[in-house]
């Protein structure tokens, strides 16, 4: 074993720590948008729907229009109040996505190159995720 | 019985307000005991339940992560390397989700709510680590710094394959369950790779919303997110945790884990039963 490996590493912390407040910061934005939108969307479906009879009991699997994001995008354009909902809830889940891009520059910037590797993996896992599974179209 | 939608929405909403604060206050997560109290108190099938907490805790996740990094615990190298086990491990727990029966996953959720309740009963050693640095961690930069009383403390992470395989189990369980699984995270940052309990529990806030995340798509794109549910969920659960991170009741803290670790322990039983005696 090098002794060279065997050294302590000393991440530069000044410029660590401020790329992690970035980072903070831009997550709670993130939720903080996507709560807005999903209170926006509960005020327009609950003074359509509020008199309605709810039922979760069974199990039925939501219409395309609340699975997809083209789907989501066509009933907000119809002034649906679950698809705002639903909007707000894409935004929520693109949050922790963006912030995983954001590490790829940070690491980047350090010439760190095993780590903007190690978020490009983590990066295609939630790509594949959101947009393989069906979400996309 | 039946709610209308005003009822269901405000009811769920309070209850998941009171679930995300006691879940911030007692360092236990929320998300753990919302399935249990959807599916027995408001009969809602319990994949409903699990793709509206899941999006819940991306929401306290996310919310809290500003917080926690102003403090300079968390060690975002860790966070990243281990997401690399988490996020695939969630792929594979939606993927199993969506073709186990609905007993099968009552029964796993009845088991981690008692290892999460046992988990909170158990007192946390306070070794004072002084470890030689690991090769393996070493090469892949993972040992770091936070800062103490008397200054920087520097610590050497331990056992990274053990950890690693234990995220994947981890990020497995948030995916088949919709839950942040923060209790495994902290089992295998702070016991198999003998990270600073502090350093662990703020990088697993770090990374339970991209684990989620990934498990998320899947959840989205089979129909599980229901707008009219995940609405009061997700705004009950973040309005409650984030009280719960400006508020500090010290002093209460022990009785009030006292209090939600039984409540869990009490979910765990009831779960286990349903699961077994096919009543869910």
């Amino acid at each position: 074993m090098p002794e060279r490996l065997l050294k302590p590493f000393q991440p530069q912390p000044w410029r660590d720590r401020r790329i992690e407040i970035i980072l903070g910061n831009l997550l709670r934005t993130g939720v903080l948008l996507s709560a807005a939108v999903v209170l926006c969307g509960a005020c327009i479906y609950l003074s359509c729907h509020a008199h309605e009879p709810t039922d979760y009991r069974v199990f039925r699997g939501e219409p395309s229009d609340y699975r997809t994001i083209p789907g989501v995008i066509q009933s907000v354009r119809n002034g649906r109040g679950r698809g705002l909902i639903q909007l707000g809830l894409l935004l929520l889940i693109a949050t922790p996505i963006a912030r995983v891009v954001f590490s790829i520059v940070g690491f980047a910037i350090e010439r760190d190159r095993m780590y903007v590797a190690f978020t490009l993996i983590v990066l295609a896992v939630l790509l594949y995720s959101l947009l393989g599974s069906g979400v996309g179209l | 019985m039946t709610f209308t939608v005003l009822e269901f929405t405000v009811m769920v909403a309070s209850v998941s307000f009171v679930a995300g604060l006691l879940g911030s206050l007692t360092g236990l997560g929320g998300g753990v005991v919302l399935v249990p109290l959807l599916t027995t108190f408001f009969h809602v099938d319990i994949r409903y339940a699990i793709g509206a907490s899941l999006v819940s805790v991306i929401a306290t996740s996310s919310g809290a992560a500003a917080s926690y990094v102003k403090e300079g615990f968390s060690n975002i190298r860790i966070g990243m390397f281990l997401e690399i086990a988490t996020t695939f491990g969630a792929l594979l727990g939606a993927f199993l989700a969506t073709r186990m029966p609905t007993n099968a996953l009552a029964i796993i959720f009845g088991a981690v709510l008692l290892y999460s309740a046992f988990l909170s009963r158990k007192p946390r050693p306070q070794a004072q680590r002084n470890l030689p640095p690991d090769p393996l961690a070493t090469r892949l930069r993972l040992n770091g710094s936070f800062p103490d009383e008397d200054g920087q403390r520097f610590y050497n992470v331990q056992r990274v394959p053990a950890g690693f395989s234990l995220m994947f189990g981890a990020g497995a369980l948030s995916g088949l369950l919709g839950i942040g699984s923060g209790a495994v995270k902290v089992l295998a940052m702070d016991q198999a790779m003998q990270i600073p309990f502090k350093v662990s529990t703020t990088t697993s806030n770090f990374m339970i919303g991209v684990t989620a995340a990934a498990s998320a798509g899947i959840y989205l794109s089979r129909g599980y997110v229901d707008p009219g549910l995940a609405m009061p969920v997700m705004l009950g659960v973040l309005g409650g945790s984030l009280l719960g991170s400006r508020i500090l009741v010290k002093a209460e803290t022990q009785s009030l884990r006292l209090v939600f670790a039984t409540v869990i322990l009490v979910l765990g039983l009831q779960m286990l039963y349903k699961g077994i005696w096919g009543n869910i």
